[in-house]
């Protein structure tokens, strides 16, 4: 009995424990999906509007308090796209060569140094960024290029390239790190210089790797909420160059959640705006494993 | 024995830091024959491999005195480049290590390195490297699937084709069949025999059968020492030093 007892306690208690727990994060994860398809269908099920409506158009008036308006949300898609995609442009070339700097050149000490120091920036929270950008870039930005206010697409770009890189370059350098030695003795043997082994063994391999951190980057971009909206101007109109101030999606969902009563139209456009962000993740994420898995198979 | 010297080292002293790991090693390898290093685990046997295509640089607090002269050039003089030492010094090691490539690339890789661009010449290199490390018949209709999907023994032979794709003088065998299945390691010993038509092989081994059935030179290493050198048949049937033969005959290591 005691020995019975004791089998069930080293062999399936663990097990049950692990499978429970595992189990409960996809139903929380099923859970979130539904109540997002579900709370985010209101917009257009209970008001009528048209999907068309809110991807394309700009007109801009959701009503509140059982009234209708109009709920075209595109500026703030084009907002949050733009402003990501900038901010991954930036941030993906600096953090690959940083990357490869810690993995491959930095002399041990420093290299573990440096390591320790983004693990620091990659966890100083994104209000902190924000702040600095509003206190700091938004101010000088205006400075550089004479204008009024310095909120614009650019400052957001920025603050979110600098939150990104050091996700990107974390990710990156662990990846060029876990490659086999072996590549390393291989290339030199066949006469190769430091730097084409980096570039043609070391990165090639570090690839999936690699594009892993930058999907992570570009999901932290595309979802940050709070550093955007303290730089990005929150205008609704499309940003007519880099310097203008527009809006995203994230933006404008923290801006008016609080703001907005249960079951209101406002309230139900900005829920359908919550399943859109994770779409577009979800897209994301779907398409960095097509290429990575491309990646390995060449 | 008339025969030419590929490599010849005289006085050869290597330091790990405080450690030395080979102590006054004086031998003279010949030309295309293929000579056999044995010696218990970490009797220098590798190190001596390291020195000779200078990978010895790539260690950290890593020294080596004396002299090495690769076909007469004191190859670790200061005009010597150790990239294009390595080019004319291929080695294949102990584990298969293809790139994460197309077998095509794989072959190409050392070629491109060295300025080599042009498609048809590229693909004549493959084909004749595959070829001399007996893999072009198995691979010749999927050249550009990943090397990785090869086996082991197929892994093995593409390090070597890789290695003689730069057509090296000599190659150096970091105990090459080590992690290989008997079937396997028989095909890359048929291969290392024809090569030696071409090609001048220094093979580290711990397989004593192996040394005897293809090295027509062994050496003899023990506590960084070159205990002896000699005729692979008389080394094995009338060894001079006493701790050769008790290594031979199996009393220790």
């Amino acid at each position: 009995m005691a020995s019975r007892l004791r089998k069930w306690q080293t062999e399936y208690l663990g097990r049950t424990l692990v499978t429970a727990f595992g189990l409960f994060v996809v139903v929380l994860t099923l859970g979130i999906l539904g109540f997002l398809g579900y709370k985010g269908s209101a917009t257009f099920i209970d008001y009528g509007h048209s999907l068309t409506e809110f991807l394309i158009s700009s007109k801009w008036s959701p009503g509140e308090a059982g009234q209708s308006g109009s709920i075209g949300s595109a500026v703030f898609i084009i907002g949050s796209l733009e402003v990501s995609s900038l901010a991954l442009l930036l941030a993906t070339p600096l953090s690959l060569a940083m990357a490869i700097f810690i993995a491959e050149v930095a002399p041990q000490r420093l290299s573990t140094t440096l390591r320790s120091v983004l693990e620091i920036f990659v966890g100083i929270p994104s209000v902190v960024y924000g702040w600095i950008g509003l206190a700091v870039l938004v101010p000088f930005i205006a400075d550089l290029f004479h204008l009024n206010f310095g909120f614009s697409v650019l400052s957001a770009a920025l603050v979110l390239a600098l939150m990104i890189c050091p996700t990107i370059t974390s990710v990156a350098t662990d990846s060029l790190a876990a490659t086999p030695n072996e590549y390393r003795e291989a290339s030199y043997a066949l006469g190769s210089t430091r730097w084409q082994m980096i570039w043609h063994v070391k990165l090639r391999a570090a690839i999936p790797g690699i594009l892993t951190g930058v999907v992570l980057g570009l999901a932290r971009a595309f979802g940050e909420a709070l550093a955007v909206a303290m730089v990005i101007g929150q205008s609704n109109r499309f940003a007519s160059s880099l310097l203008a101030p527009t809006n995203t999606l994230t933006a404008v969902i923290t801006a008016n959640m609080g703001n907005t009563t249960t079951g209101s139209e406002y309230n139900d456009v900005l829920w359908s705006m919550a399943a859109l962000l994770l779409a577009i993740s979800l897209l994301f994420i779907l398409l960095i494993r097509v290429i990575s898995r491309r990646g390995q198979a060449s | 024995m008339e025969t030419e010297t590929c490599v010849q080292t005289s006085a050869l002293n290597l330091y790990y830091s405080d450690f030395q790991a080979l102590r006054s090693v004086s031998l003279a390898i010949p030309r295309k024959h293929i000579t056999a290093l044995i010696g218990p685990s970490g009797c220098g046997k590798s190190s001596f491999l390291k020195v000779l295509n200078r990978m010895t640089d790539l260690i950290d607090h890593c020294r080596v005195e004396g002299q090495v002269l690769l076909a007469d050039e004191d190859i670790y003089a200061a005009a010597v480049d150790p990239i294009m030492l390595r080019k004319r010094v291929g080695m294949v090691f102990q584990k298969p290590n293809p790139f994460p490539m197309s077998i095509y690339d794989n072959i190409a890789y050392g070629p491109r390195l060295h300025g080599q661009k042009g498609k048809h010449q590229l693909d004549e290199i493959v084909e004749k490297s595959l070829a001399a490390a007996a893999l072009w018949e198995e691979t010749k209709d999927r050249l550009k699937k990943s090397a990785l999907s090869l086996s082991g023994g197929q892994q093995q032979r593409l390090s070597i084709a890789r290695a003689l794709a730069v057509e090296p003088e000599l190659l150096l065998m970091d105990e090459p069949t080590s992690a290989l299945d008997p079937i396997s390691t028989g095909k890359i010993e048929e291969l290392v025999f024809e090569l030696k038509r071409s090609y001048t092989i220094i093979i580290v081994t711990h397989n004593m059968q192996q040394a005897v059935r293809i090295s027509d030179m062994t050496g003899f290493f023990l506590l960084g020492e070159l205990v002896e050198f000699a005729n692979t048949n008389n080394m094995f049937t009338a060894p001079q030093d006493k701790r050769t033969e008790d290594y031979i005959t199996g009393r220790f290591g």
